[in-house]
């Protein structure tokens, strides 16, 4: 009785260490669907009844309007899109994210702003941030995986000088 | 009457104390309800919630009014363990000047003539960064960033200390318990003497009647934070008292493009706030002024 006793505790226990893994391997954060161009999700509708050809090439008859300027001199396309199931995302250890988890890909490289953008300091804020919807923004929602340097803005207009009737903002 | 002899003196001073009343019963007595109501508003902290209530009335009609819009004044009161926090990374600001209308958009500030912005985007050269004499916040660059210079958004730093609160003479302006120093601006005598005080240049003077277009009205209003002004009272950054109180980012947060905007609740280890200050470089403006701004800046990288 004893023994059956020792056994199902040390079952339970190990059942909940395993369980605690899991579940910190899986950190969920609440994203909006990720920004695919018009009509190119899912991949596997052109790409199921290709040949994959991996061999490191400039694409010359699809995604021609992809140029990357991200560690292109150490990577290519299929280093981060799954060779064999194109609508997954592929990390360095061979494991496949879907396109909602796409910042576990980016936080192998980019891993101090990954342990930020976790703490919720990293990146654009909206919303409620206690008390409603607390969104977290997808990496590639504010950068360009393939051309990820921000390109400098505008600015809007400088206050009037003292004395001074300006025009109206945006008139 | 009796023995005593009535003196020239006691005639002259019942004759001007009934002067007085009267001609303060005559002005009191032609102006409007609404006018004499406005006139004789107690101060918004002293007020009972029935007193408030008929406040918000007046103000939402006189609003109505004058804007064509049914205006929602809200009262709300500080949640309790809050104290507000705001940091701001400046490693990543661009000087684009978004937040500062976006700022304007959600607070019902004056537009055109006159202008009044609530923040202000000091552009500074990198390698002296804290030397503000040498500051320029009338940039108007094709592109920004520019290179060799940083930017640095200030408005009003919430302090702990706030020397404004300290030397308003009529006490329009305080803390509230959640830390975020307010004006009654149906209180504010426009004196000014705030603005010499604040050494941040926080808040601004509406020196002509404000000129807000109606369809631009924000009709989500605080009585405290963006309900239309007046003439003649100061105004400043409230960290959007109409928002944070419900727990939504201020509107400055959630219009920066870059994402060097963070809010939070000092009181609570998990929020955002907490963990830059755990993890980041923070500095606040000043700080051997001893006001003990809660406008934190960092370098995220």
């Amino acid at each position: 009785m004893r023994r059956i006793l020792m056994v199902s505790l040390c079952a339970v226990l190990v059942a909940f260490c395993l369980d605690l893994y899991a579940k910190s391997k899986q950190e969920d954060f609440p994203v909006p669907r990720p920004p695919f161009s018009e009509g190119i999700f899912p991949c596997s509708s052109c790409h199921a009844g290709m040949e994959t050809n991996a061999k490191r090439r400039v694409l010359k008859d699809e995604h021609k309007n992809i140029v990357l300027k991200h560690a292109a001199e150490q990577r290519w396309c299929l280093d981060c899109h799954d060779a064999q199931n194109r609508d997954k995302l592929r990390l360095a250890n061979g494991d496949h994210v879907d396109f909602e988890h796409s910042y576990e890909l980016c936080g192998q490289c980019h891993g101090n702003i990954y342990r930020d953008w976790k703490a919720g300091i990293h990146g654009k804020r909206t919303g409620y941030f206690e008390g409603g919807q607390r969104m977290y923004m997808l990496c590639v929602n504010c950068h360009n995986p393939h051309d990820p340097a921000f390109k400098p803005l505008k600015p809007e207009p400088p206050p009037h000088r003292p004395l001074q009737k300006g025009p109206a903002h945006g008139k | 009457m009796g023995n005593r002899v009535y003196t020239r003196r006691e005639f002259i001073k019942t004759l001007s104390v009934a002067a007085a009343t009267g001609a303060a019963f005559s002005s009191l007595s032609s102006c409007t309800k609404e006018a004499r109501e406005e006139f004789l508003q107690k101060r918004f902290v002293e007020m009972t919630d029935a007193e408030k209530k008929g406040v918000i009335a007046r103000l939402e009609e006189k609003y109505r009014r004058a804007y064509g819009k049914q205006f929602q004044i809200s009262t709300q009161g500080a949640r309790p363990k809050t104290l507000w926090g705001y940091g701001l990374d400046l490693s990543r600001c661009i000087g684009c000047r978004r937040c500062v209308y976006a700022c304007v958009k959600e607070n019902n500030q004056s537009r055109y003539d006159p202008q009044l912005q609530w923040i202000r985007v000091i552009r500074l050269k990198k390698g002296s960064l804290i030397n503000l004499e040498d500051s320029e916040h009338y940039y108007n660059p094709q592109e920004v960033p520019e290179p060799g210079f940083t930017y640095q958004p200030v408005q009003c730093q919430h302090c702990e200390n706030p020397p404004c609160v300290k030397v308003c003479p009529v006490k329009a302006t305080w803390k509230e318990p959640d830390g975020i120093v307010v004006v009654d601006y149906n209180w504010c005598i426009g004196c000014r003497y705030c603005m010499a005080a604040c050494p941040y240049k926080g808040r601004v003077f509406n020196w002509a009647d404000p000129k807000l277009p109606p369809e631009e009205a924000n009709t989500a209003v605080h009585y405290l934070g963006n309900r239309p002004r007046y003439r003649n009272v100061v105004e400043k950054c409230t960290f959007c008292i109409q928002r944070v109180r419900s727990g939504r980012y201020p509107a400055c947060v959630e219009a920066c493009p870059t994402g060097s905007r963070k809010f939070g609740n000092l009181l609570d280890e998990n929020s955002e706030i907490r963990y830059i200050i755990q993890h980041k470089r923070v500095f606040r403006m000043k700080e051997d002024l001893n006001t003990e701004p809660k406008f934190y800046y960092f370098f995220a990288t």
